[in-house]
């Protein structure tokens, strides 16, 4: 665990377009968000870039740091990697071969779905399973957003992340490896990813247990949606089957929940949602789940169909991925057909380290003053009120006196108190109405009748 | 000092070892060393199924400092006729009905007694039982 390390967070808020709500602090799984001077802030040590703040902002004022297609005028070769679930949001119209021939008319060279190599994913998965002799069962390391929750929130089961890459650097290589067949120098060829999530654009630009991802470049599943509706109905489709040739059954559910178990003969479970995955984690770090092998674990409810940068309906995308999923072999299927392994190579490079752990202090990591100020905060707790409505930038009146115990937050931030210290005149109305606008800014109390709700809204 | 007191209601398996793990989320807060904070995790979760799965009612109170972790576990209910016979391995007087939910598998007292560093048992039989342990920080092993 290196304590300088650098946090590189894909989500970004725009503190022009924040009115500083309090939803983002609320909905907050790890609480990494606050109010201060005016601005939201993000303690990026908590952060675990799950997108919750993004989904809940009523301002949309929230947003993903993702590359411009720009970007893809510097390369010869430009490649472009998407998820099933991408494809799965499309109306019915929009078929599988004219999404293909959208995708070159944009831009691109060649296109590919990230779940190709799925057999030795799920081949090293059962392998894993196998030789596992910890007594803890293992998890899945898909969902970015998940393994970086298992660090900072429950760093005593961080080895037991299952230490594989995820199917979008496996493509990544198989990509590469077609190219270079060719004959291709592989600096020629951009290799750019659709992400339905904040998570996994963090995943490749601040990989954890590699030292690099191969990928050029992550593209906004919104931003390329737009595109290839706007062209959909112009393309002529293609035939596209050689393109997705290697896909299976459980390569286009992958990503949706069950994706990494319905096929496993092991004792298994699914959980999606962060939330539910915090209560089995938590019982997990309790040794207090009955005999399992292995978990899956998904931020987003209905998994990446659930993706924050997927705009249409989850249900409907899991709906249609399997109805899709009938139509191809599955992969056992298709292995026994090709009689080789395609992705032999790959296996070589499937393996990531060991995740290492770095804990969430909340009160410092020497703890005898971890002590000492958790015993502050419990002090503090016995005036403030108890309701957690977030006027003072804190996500509650707990996280408050934490704050407080560590010099982040002053007992006039609760307006409770001040309102207590104005009664008792321990402070001045003009004294108390100062701080909160030091607080929320200034301006933030003058009437806006264009906010979400109000009289002239969206004028 | 750091004091926490949690009732604990007898027969409600809805929430068996839910004050355990309350102490465990405060006990991690304060960076207290993973491998201590499992063995008395584990020691206060066996001590708190015991007061559901026997006793009417019962209270956990545990009080943190800089060097140790003192745990009180007090309960109203049958008591233990022999203390002896219940510290063996694999000793359990539950019940079939709360075997079958999967706790009461024996081994408590003495797994209690393995994951803390002193333990005393007062007892009197259709009375009740208090427990009393403590984990020192500096034994991790």
């Amino acid at each position: 665990m290196s304590s300088n390390e650098i946090f590189y967070h894909s989500l970004v808020i725009d503190n022009d377009k924040c009115i500083r709500c309090t939803h983002c602090v609320k909905e907050c799984p790890t609480e990494a968000i606050r109010i201060v001077n005016g601005k939201v802030i993000i303690r990026e040590e908590r952060c675990v870039d799950c997108g919750e703040c993004m989904r809940v902002c009523p301002q949309k004022a929230i947003f993903v740091e993702h590359d411009d297609l720009e970007m893809l005028k510097e390369y010869p070769y430009r490649v472009v990697l998407f998820p099933s679930v991408f494809l799965g949001q499309f109306p019915e119209w929009v078929t599988e071969d004219k999404i293909y021939a959208s995708l070159l008319d944009i831009g691109f060279t060649h296109a590919y779905e990230v779940e190709q190599p799925i057999e030795i994913l799920k081949n090293q998965i059962r392998k894993e399973i196998k030789a596992n002799q910890s007594g803890y069962p293992l998890m899945s390391s898909f969902c970015p957003a998940i393994v970086r929750l298992i660090r900072i929130k429950y760093p005593s089961l961080s080895p037991y992340i299952i230490k594989v890459k995820a199917p979008q650097d496996l493509v990544a290589n198989y990509v590469l490896k077609i190219f270079a067949e060719q004959g291709i120098d592989p600096s020629e060829v951009g290799i750019f990813y659709v992400t339905p999530c904040a998570a996994k654009i963090t995943a490749v630009k601040s990989p954890l247990g590699e030292e690099q991802s191969i990928i050029t470049g992550v593209i906004n599943s919104k931003q390329l949606f737009n595109k290839v509706m706007s062209v959909a109905d112009k393309v002529r489709p293609t035939d596209s089957t050689s393109l997705r040739k290697e896909l299976t059954k459980e390569g286009i559910q992958w990503s949706l929940t069950h994706g990494e178990t319905w096929w496993q003969t092991s004792k298994t479970i699914a959980v999606d949602g962060i939330h539910n995955t915090m209560k089995i984690l938590e019982r997990l770090e309790n040794e207090d789940l009955p005999d399992i092998d292995f978990l899956e674990l998904r931020a987003c409810d209905r998994s990446c169909a659930g993706g924050i940068l997927l705009s249409q309906n989850r249900f409907l995308t899991v709906e249609r991925l399997k109805n899709r999923a009938k139509r191809y072999p599955s992969s056992e299927k298709k292995a026994q057909a090709d009689n080789e392994n395609k992705f032999a190579d790959l296996e070589g490079k499937m393996q990531i380290e060991e995740i290492q752990p770095r804990p969430m202090l909340r009160y410092g990591s020497d703890m005898s003053m971890a002590i000492d100020r958790m015993e502050k905060a419990r002090n503090i707790m016995c005036h403030l009120p108890g309701i957690d409505c977030g006027a003072c930038g804190a996500p509650t009146c707990q996280a408050l006196a934490e704050d407080m115990a560590n010099h982040q937050a002053k007992m006039s931030d609760c307006i409770f108190i001040q309102q207590l210290w104005q009664n008792d005149g321990k402070i001045s109305p003009v004294r108390a109405f100062e701080r909160m606008e030091k607080k929320w800014g200034e301006g933030r109390f003058d009437p806006d009748c264009t906010k979400k709700g109000a009289k002239n809204e969206g004028f | 000092m750091i004091k926490l007191r949690y009732e604990i209601e007898g027969g409600n398996f809805n929430r068996a070892g839910h004050a355990s793990s309350e102490v465990k989320k405060v006990l991690k807060q304060l960076n207290i060393d993973q491998r201590l904070i499992k063995k008395i995790v584990v020691a206060l979760y066996e001590a708190e199924v015991n007061i559901v799965a026997h006793a009417t009612k019962g209270t956990m109170e545990i009080y943190i400092s800089a060097d140790k972790v003192d745990m009180i576990l007090q309960d109203v209910g049958p008591g233990i006729p022999d203390v002896e016979e219940a510290m063996k391995e694999g000793f359990s007087t539950a019940s079939q009905k709360v075997r079958e939910m999967g706790f009461g598998a024996g081994m408590g007292l003495s797994n209690i007694k393995r994951n803390t560093d002193a333990l005393t048992i007062d007892t009197e039989v259709g009375k009740g039982t208090t427990l009393k342990m403590t984990k020192y920080f500096a034994n991790v092993e």
